[in-house]
């Protein structure tokens, strides 16, 4: 797993993000072991502290259980996964529409912009 | 488990620490900012012992900063405190006998990591070295409280990481509380549980590093320059 950090955020639920993503993504299976979160906060160079809250996140999500002296493991099955996905793209849908209303593009502009963006041969303007 | 009641400490007529209460919890790294000249080596030194206040209260776990807290807290200074003719074995081997709480374990974790030249004297080293050298005496010690002085302050990238990635790594977890002053925010930040931004010799700010960025929407790095110099 890699982690990309940015300053302005923080730190914390961008590691959550990170693993969230990933056990979307389908690159972490339900049973698969996370990483110690000494290991993580060596790799993503923060404090360990910050990488426990992360990981108390992710449990309070139900993303993840601990196993008392054997690590932290992904329980999120495929349909809860699904969810997620799903919960995902519509908070970054929400997020450009807002933006796009904030410099004052109408429902109609922007359902024009995205077919005109997205055309049937799969070919991307920007 | 560093509690500090109305702190000031003058040398003549320059006050530099002028006032500060503070609570620290243990367990947490604390990340203390401010330019040159707002205090911070002043207020380090009065958490170590090595200053007494001109007014106020300083205490580590319930003791007034004394004898006894000095048993639990290690402080690097910012420069170059060791004698220059002692070579780094010497050094490490002096730190094993006068503090109960030095892990040489520990200690040679350290010096492989830092890749110490253990025969070289101090003299010596280069800056960077001379800077992984007062950490690792530092931090080889099981000491209750850490103090690092501007752990990054005029050292080369690669000492920098180094020392970063010891500091994470060595960091014991939920035991020890860690303060590091710094005027280099960007290197360090992800490190910091908790900020002091420091000026003047009074402390303007004290929080949560997420919660600092989470409410300013920008890193620790920016609110840096915005807190007002």
């Amino acid at each position: 797993m890699e982690f990309h950090l940015r300053g302005d955020s923080p730190i914390y639920l961008q590691l959550v993000h990170t693993i969230s993503d990933a056990v979307v993504r389908g690159e972490l299976k339900p049973g698969d072991r996370l990483p110690s979160q000494r290991d993580v906060a060596a790799k993503a160079r923060v404090n360990p502290n910050t990488v426990q809250r992360a990981f108390m996140e992710l449990e309070r999500l139900g993303l993840t259980e601990t196993r008392r002296g054997e690590g932290t493991y992904v329980k999120l099955d495929q349909e809860q996964a699904q969810v997620l996905k799903e919960q995902a793209a519509r908070d970054a849908w929400q997020q450009f529409l807002a933006r796009l209303a904030a410099v004052g593009y109408s429902e109609n502009e922007v359902r024009t912009w995205v077919a005109h963006q997205m055309k049937p041969d799969g070919r991307k303007n920007v | 488990m560093i509690k500090l009641e109305n702190l000031h400490k003058n040398f003549g007529r320059t006050k530099a620490v002028d006032g500060v209460t503070l609570d620290i919890a243990k367990g947490n790294i604390v990340g203390l900012l401010g330019e040159n000249g707002s205090g911070k080596s002043t207020l380090l030194k009065l958490m170590a012992g090595l200053q007494f206040p001109t007014r106020g209260h300083a205490s580590i776990a319930g003791t007034p900063v004394g004898r006894q807290t000095k048993a639990w807290t290690s402080y690097a200074p910012e420069s170059n405190a060791f004698y220059k003719w002692m070579s780094v074995r010497d050094i490490l081997q002096y730190q094993r006998l006068f503090f109960a709480d030095f892990a040489q374990d520990r200690c040679d974790e350290l010096v492989s990591f830092m890749q110490l030249p253990m025969e070289a004297r101090v003299g010596t080293l280069s800056k960077g070295m001379q800077a992984r050298l007062r950490l690792t005496a530092a931090l080889s010690r099981e000491a209750k409280v850490q103090l690092l002085d501007e752990p990054f302050s005029g050292i080369d990238p690669l000492s920098r990481k180094k020392i970063l990635d010891a500091l994470i790594d060595q960091f014991r977890f939920q035991e020890q509380t860690m303060i590091i002053s710094t005027h280099e925010v960007a290197a360090a930040e992800r490190l910091f549980d908790e900020i002091l931004f420091m000026a003047g010799g009074r402390v303007l700010l004290q929080g949560s590093a997420d919660q600092l960025r989470a409410e300013h929407n920008c890193s620790i790095e920016d609110l840096f320059g915005k807190v007002g110099y």
